[in-house]
């Protein structure tokens, strides 16, 4: 279980000191799919970034089963068991597919054990395990080795900050789907930043965050209704939903 | 034949183990230690200068040729001369190497000349490893040159590896290539302490529709200092490559050189160089995974000069 108790994060410029989350408290119960979403510049990136310790909290605490994890580092926290999917996956150059998977895993994977957590996300395996995570992969493949990342650790809490930024329609398509899979098999609980619908369909519980605080919360019955239509809530694009340029 | 110590940088230079299959040739502290020759490769010792020759005739395929060089003796400096004659249509690989163990105070320098004639529609790989070790104050000084001259249709992949434990290293490689040739150069660089290594690198397309592709990849730390030299002369239709992919960390230097002269219309030449530190962000992906920040940024560097 994660806790999030009166958690406040500034950030100084030129212009003095900005909040960007204000005294938010949030508790993810265990085996919980729960979608964050809310308009750009709310602060919930800056959320999931202090949940995975790349922030610190200017003032209150994170538990994370009963561990006070306030002040502990990134490598602490992940060992604790939280994952962390980046909203631009980072390159490396040299450092292969397979090597990636290996790190993620902690254990040295046979390339076949491998394979599998990048089928799960879509990838044909044996094209991408020895391709080194460079520039020459596209945004949408990346993305999803990035999820595969976090599929091979398997922990017990799984932070995705928008999963759907930069990729293009087809791939977003089909990350849905790896998503609506892993809601069905995954044994952890899930924390996804995402304005997307039908993301927001598979979700056990919304929070809506604006203005660097949560403005509703509740469970997918209660709070989608009341976000249709707005940007908390986008289809991924019209046309495509009602099927004119599906192919 | 050699001691433990000579073992273990023989299995570091040229991962050997035990005695080379094929055409071999070890040096151990200035001394022939052993040498094969084949039906196909010969190996003979030179007249009127230190090194050996090495013959390999027409036609030989999937044969390979072992010549490592030990030094485990501090104070010993040397300057070896070896000529590869490599025979037409041939296709052989080739696996030089020299790691110097020095636990003394004074220098060891082994300082390595190769002279490679590569005939027509010949295919050589050719892998060359640096390692040094030892705890004394003594510099492990090595000095490669190389020149190549490559007849017509012939091709040539070179893996230049220096990781560690070499003071001071100054590389030059001159290659002339004829109508249809192909060069590939891979080399991998890491510097640490107060090491400086150069690597310099002058490659001649002469022939019409000759190739060249010389990469480097290096991680300079410390206070350590690299500088990278390469020129690639396009005197007819061509195509040539050169790169250098620097990390510097620490309070290291890196100069990185490329330069192309094209002398034909129909050369087309590219360089590309780009020097800069581990990105944060990748840092912190790692730590996301459960690494510290040490073991991400090794991960990063080796992985880098993988």
């Amino acid at each position: 279980m994660l806790t999030l108790e009166n958690v406040s994060f500034e950030v100084h410029d030129d212009k003095g000191q900005k909040e960007i989350i204000k005294h938010i408290n949030l508790t993810v119960d265990d085996h919980r799919f729960v979608v964050i979403t809310g308009p750009n510049g709310g602060g919930k990136s800056t959320l999931a970034k202090l949940i995975a310790g790349i922030e610190q909290p200017g003032e209150g605490k994170i538990w994370f089963d009963g561990v006070d994890i306030t002040h502990k580092s990134i490598t602490e926290r992940a060992n604790l068991g939280i994952s962390f999917a980046f909203q631009q996956p980072v390159r490396f150059k040299g450092i292969q597919v397979l090597d990636l998977i290996r790190l993620a895993a902690k254990k040295n994977l046979t390339p076949v054990e491998a394979c599998q957590y990048l089928s799960e996300v879509g990838l044909c395996a044996r094209d991408y395990i020895n391709r080194e995570v460079n520039a020459s992969l596209s945004g949408g493949e990346l993305k999803r080795i990035e999820i595969a990342t976090v599929l091979a650790r398997a922990t017990k809490m799984s932070v995705f900050d928008e999963p759907e930024a930069g990729i293009d329609l087809w791939s977003f398509q089909n990350l849905i789907q790896v998503f609506e899979h892993m809601r069905q098999v995954t044994d952890g609980s899930i924390l996804i930043i995402s304005h997307q619908e039908r993301i927001l369909n598979i979700a056990d519980e919304i929070v809506v965050i604006a203005d660097g605080q949560i403005t509703a919360q509740g469970p997918r019955e209660e709070v989608l209704p009341t976000l249709l239509g707005t940007p908390s809530a986008v289809d991924a694009c019209e046309k495509f939903s009602r099927g004119g340029v599906r192919a | 034949m050699t001691d433990r110590i000579q073992q273990n940088i023989l299995e570091e230079v040229a991962d050997l183990r035990t005695v080379p299959e094929g055409a071999y040739n070890i040096r151990a502290n200035g001394q022939m230690a052993g040498r094969n020759s084949t039906a196909n490769i010969r190996i003979s010792t030179k007249t009127g200068a230190n090194g050996i020759d090495i013959h390999i005739q027409p036609g030989t395929r999937n044969e390979s040729v072992h010549i490592p060089v030990v030094i485990s003796e501090s104070g010993i400096e040397e300057t070896v001369y070896n000529d590869f004659y490599i025979g037409a249509d041939s296709d052989v690989v080739i696996v030089a190497g020299c790691g110097i163990h020095n636990g003394g105070d004074l220098d060891s320098r082994h300082d390595g000349l190769h002279r490679f004639y590569v005939g027509k529609n010949a295919r050589v790989k050719y892998v060359e490893k640096h390692y040094g070790e030892g705890d004394g104050r003594g510099k492990r000084v090595m000095n490669p040159g190389t020149e190549i001259y490559m007849e017509e249709g012939s091709s040539m992949e070179m893996e230049m590896v220096q990781i560690k434990g070499v003071d001071s290293t100054c590389r030059k490689t001159t290659a002339r290539l004829a109508a249809g040739a192909a060069l590939v150069v891979r080399e991998r660089l890491l510097t640490h302490g107060s090491q400086e290594a150069v690597s310099d690198y002058v490659v001649s397309l002469d022939g019409e529709d000759a190739s060249a592709d010389v990469v480097s990849r290096s991680v300079a730390k410390d206070d350590s200092y690299q500088k990278f030299d390469s020129q690639i002369v396009g005197n007819a239709r061509c195509t040539g490559h050169t790169e250098c992919d620097a990390i510097i960390m620490g309070n290291a230097r890196i100069l990185a050189v490329p330069q192309l002269e094209a002398n034909n219309i129909d050369a087309a030449l590219i360089h590309e160089a780009a020097i800069g530190k581990i990105a944060g962000e990748q840092i912190i992906k790692l730590m996301t995974l459960g690494l510290t920040e040490e073991e991400a940024e090794a991960q990063i560097v080796s992985g880098f000069l993988k």
